[in-house]
């Protein structure tokens, strides 16, 4: 018992030592050194491509909704759960998935409210992914098709041409990883920088 | 499409890792892999023991307990100081008692159930803590496992092996060396992995300005894969892209979490001398895998029924809670493979799963994770599983029945069974306790069938150490916290003892040979019924309460709760 015990607490140490600061301390070095920009969140000049962020008005495209999302200014339609507490947005305490259930009276009313918000800023058919909140509650991406239908809302907001917006897209859209892995998607925060571009440009 | 050359690009690597990462498992624990002996010497010489001096079971199963409990210990101890301690850049108070004491069990039984939001609960300190657990957890695992299979392999023996020793050999020669390497993958795709605290930046277009959660994140997630733990640093855990951030990283993570139960399984067939023996096991684990992943692929490409009655057509599937860059069936394949393999890892918000989706998840944990199941609890799990059906076999035939040379009586087959009973007799106990009281009914947030799932998928996630959630559940209350811990300590250590027992009963029996009557333990008859016992005993245990949950809310058509 007392052997078990004075080899259990060195056998601690030793693990917390190399499993616990130097794998930490390593891997944090050679990450520095390696890819520094992935290492520190991948951040531009307007916020880390990874972290959806929210997008108001017409004139820009809206990433996914989620609890801080465009629509958390209308105390009404306010997207019920995501209680679990999170930094994201700005505002602590409300960010993560709502975990509602298949059959959630919450989650049937919550969509219908999303989806009386994308008619009324002129999207006449929202696709689920618009309606719907994602895994992280700040998904940065939004699949092509999404963007494709805000193009209406967007053009007549900023009044570039569809055809102009379409191409856009086209070009912001990344396909499957190698070929094959995971779902084509837009990255809504570079696909606005280049929208900016371009209204810079028209304007 | 993509899918389909998804799973044939999986099958082929993880044939690979079979075949590689299982003979190279094997050559380190016969000491055969020497090339970091210039660590390991020092190390044994710090413990006062080595290589040639062997162990008991009892003394085995003795060190094994003791330093699993030094570790919950030590973890306690940190989580609640982590206020006075340092790298903690977000001045974050110490820990309560009641979340210390979950956290630590959870970290230590391999369970990384979580009933906190790391980014808001945690110091990097208590994060790196947590992470030494995520190797030391799988390691303790997989020398358990191995402690059996030397039962099998050994005869007339009453050694099993040393502790320390194989303890060491994991960490260093295994788990070390593959999270390290693909850690930095992690990190090459968009992982995040600093010291620096949180970072704020405003965005001149819309005005916003953010404040985002950062930490060492990317190494953790390597071993939290890896090791099939599952706990992350942030509260979204792999559906957070700081975590996950691309395909080819959920891709690595489905890899890592399935490559050493996959591999034990040569491991387990080159130690015993017949990697065909190995071969059987891994087709029972992949028919399960398979099936499991068909229900849960199927469902989730589906619908989700809120969203279809509130008139949204949808031609990707189940949406609610998935990420864009995943879409429906990686995050599907991701899921499984995290609840079929103890991980608990999640891509997605598994609670808004559909109704089936959500039961293939809760078929992996109750079927004893053995689909393939965690780092070395699978295997042994499974073992027992075969022992079980080995001795169904025997009284078909009307033989003593044999698994391996080892003839298979009445002590195995009780240890054999306590172990395959342990786990469903406390899932289903504890979720009637949480059911009958106030405080376990105050947990969860869906009403209706979906509320009792969460009740039940809570404590059978932590009763087969998966820590995976329907996380509408509110798990921080004193009553989850202190009943999930000792539903997670029965489902480790109450079977992990009686598999050492079983190993070291076994290593003292001696071989008989094989005859013509003898009942083929290596053919597909017996993949059969192996999987049929496995399928047989989950079903027949659980499917009442699945009834009341899954199965209840899949037939509630038309209506919302």
């Amino acid at each position: 018992m007392w052997t078990h015990l004075r080899r259990s607490i060195a056998m601690a140490v030793i693990c917390f030592l190399v499993c616990g600061l130097l794998y930490a301390v390593a891997g944090t070095g050679a990450a520095q050194v390696l890819f520094a920009s992935q290492a520190n969140g991948s951040i531009g000049p307007n916020g880390s491509l990874l972290i959806g962020q929210n997008w108001t008005g017409r004139a820009w495209f809206h990433g996914r909704p989620d609890d801080m999302g465009p629509y958390a200014a209308n105390r009404a339609t306010h997207i019920s759960g995501g209680d679990n507490p999170l930094v994201a947005n700005g505002v602590p305490g409300a960010s993560g998935a709502t975990n509602l259930g298949p059959r959630s009276l919450a989650l049937l009313r919550d969509t219908r409210s999303l989806v009386i918000l994308w008619h009324r800023l002129g999207v006449a058919n929202p696709t689920p992914d618009l309606v719907t909140t994602s895994g992280s509650g700040y998904d940065p991406d939004i699949s092509p098709s999404d963007a494709l239908v805000q193009v209406p809302m967007v053009a007549k907001a900023t009044g570039i041409a569809p055809a102009r917006l379409r191409a856009l897209i086209a070009r912001q859209t990344h396909g499957p990883q190698w070929g094959f892995l995971g779902s084509p998607y837009v990255d809504v925060l570079t696909l606005n920088e280049a929208l900016a571009q371009l209204r810079g440009r028209s304007s | 499409m993509d899918f389909a050359l998804t799973l044939l690009v999986l099958v082929v690597v993880l044939a690979f890792t079979w075949r590689y990462l299982g003979s190279y498992m094997a050559a380190v624990f016969g000491g055969r892999v020497r090339w970091l002996s210039w660590i390991e010497r020092p190390v044994y010489r710090m413990l006062a023991t080595g290589p040639e001096r062997e162990q008991s079971w009892k003394r085995y199963a003795g060190a094994l307990v003791v330093f699993s409990a030094v570790s919950i210990l030590a973890t306690y101890v940190v989580l609640r100081l982590q206020g006075h301690l340092p790298l903690n850049p977000q001045h974050l108070g110490d820990v309560g008692p009641a979340l210390s004491f979950n956290t630590a069990v959870s970290f230590v039984t391999n369970t990384d159930w979580q009933n906190y939001a790391g980014e808001a609960t945690l110091s990097y300190l208590s994060q790196i803590t947590l992470t030494v657990q995520q190797f030391v957890s799988p390691a303790v695992g997989i020398v358990a496992a191995l402690v059996l299979v030397r039962g099998f392999a050994r005869h007339q023996a009453s050694a099993v092996g040393n502790f320390w020793v194989d303890l060491t050999r994991c960490l260093l020669y295994v788990l070390l060396p593959i999270a390290f390497l693909t850690g930095i993958v992690f990190v090459a795709q968009g992982a995040v992995q600093t010291l620096a605290g949180p970072a704020t930046i405003h965005d001149a277009l819309n005005g916003v300005t953010q404040t985002i959660a950062r930490g060492p994140i990317g190494f953790m997630e390597a071993i939290k894969e890896l090791g099939t733990n599952g706990g992350g640093f942030l509260n979204a855990n792999g559906a957070a892209p700081f975590e996950n951030p691309t395909g080819l990283t959920n891709f690595l993570s489905v890899w890592l979490v399935l490559s050493i139960p996959v591999a034990l399984t040569y491991t387990f067939g080159a130690m015993v001398g017949s990697v065909r023996h190995g071969v059987a096991l891994l087709a029972v684990m992949a028919i399960l895998f398979g099936s499991l992943l068909a229900l849960t692929a199927a469902a989730e490409h589906q619908n989700n029924p809120a969203v279809a009655a509130a008139g949204v057509r949808s031609t990707v599937g189940n949406t609610v809670g998935k990420e864009v860059r995943f879409g429906d069936t990686a995050s599907a394949l991701y899921t499984v493979a995290s609840t079929g393999t103890s991980t608990g890892s999640v891509n997605s918000a598994i609670d808004s799963y559909t109704p089936l989706g959500g039961l293939g998840l809760l078929a992996g944990m109750m079927l004893g994770e053995v689909s393939p199941g965690g780092a070395g609890t699978g295997l042994y799990t499974l073992l027992l599983f075969a022992v079980m059906a080995v001795f169904l076999g025997g009284l078909m035939i009307g033989r003593t029945p044999e698994y391996l040379g080892k003839k298979i009586q009445a002590t195995e087959v009780k240890l054999a069974g306590l172990g395959v009973l342990i786990m469903p007799i406390t899932v289903l106990v504890l979720t009637a306790v949480a059911v009958s009281t106030a405080a376990g009914r105050a947990g969860p947030l869906n009403h209706g069938p979906h509320g009792f799932s969460e009740i039940l998928y809570a404590l059978t996630s932590q009763g087969n150490n998966n820590g995976s959630a329907f996380a509408g559940l509110s798990g921080n209350t004193p009553f989850y916290n202190v009943v999930g811990a000792i539903d997670m300590l029965l489902g480790r250590f109450a079977i992990m003892v009686p598999v050492l027992a079983l190993g070291g009963v076994l290593a003292r029996k001696e071989h008989v040979s094989q005859t013509l009557g003898t009942f083929r333990t290596d053919d597909s008859m017996f993949v059969g019924l192996t999987t049929a016992v496995t399928v047989i005993v989950g079903g027949l245990t659980f499917f009442p309460a699945l009834a009341l949950g899954p199965v209840l809310e899949q037939l509630s058509h038309g209506s919302f709760f």
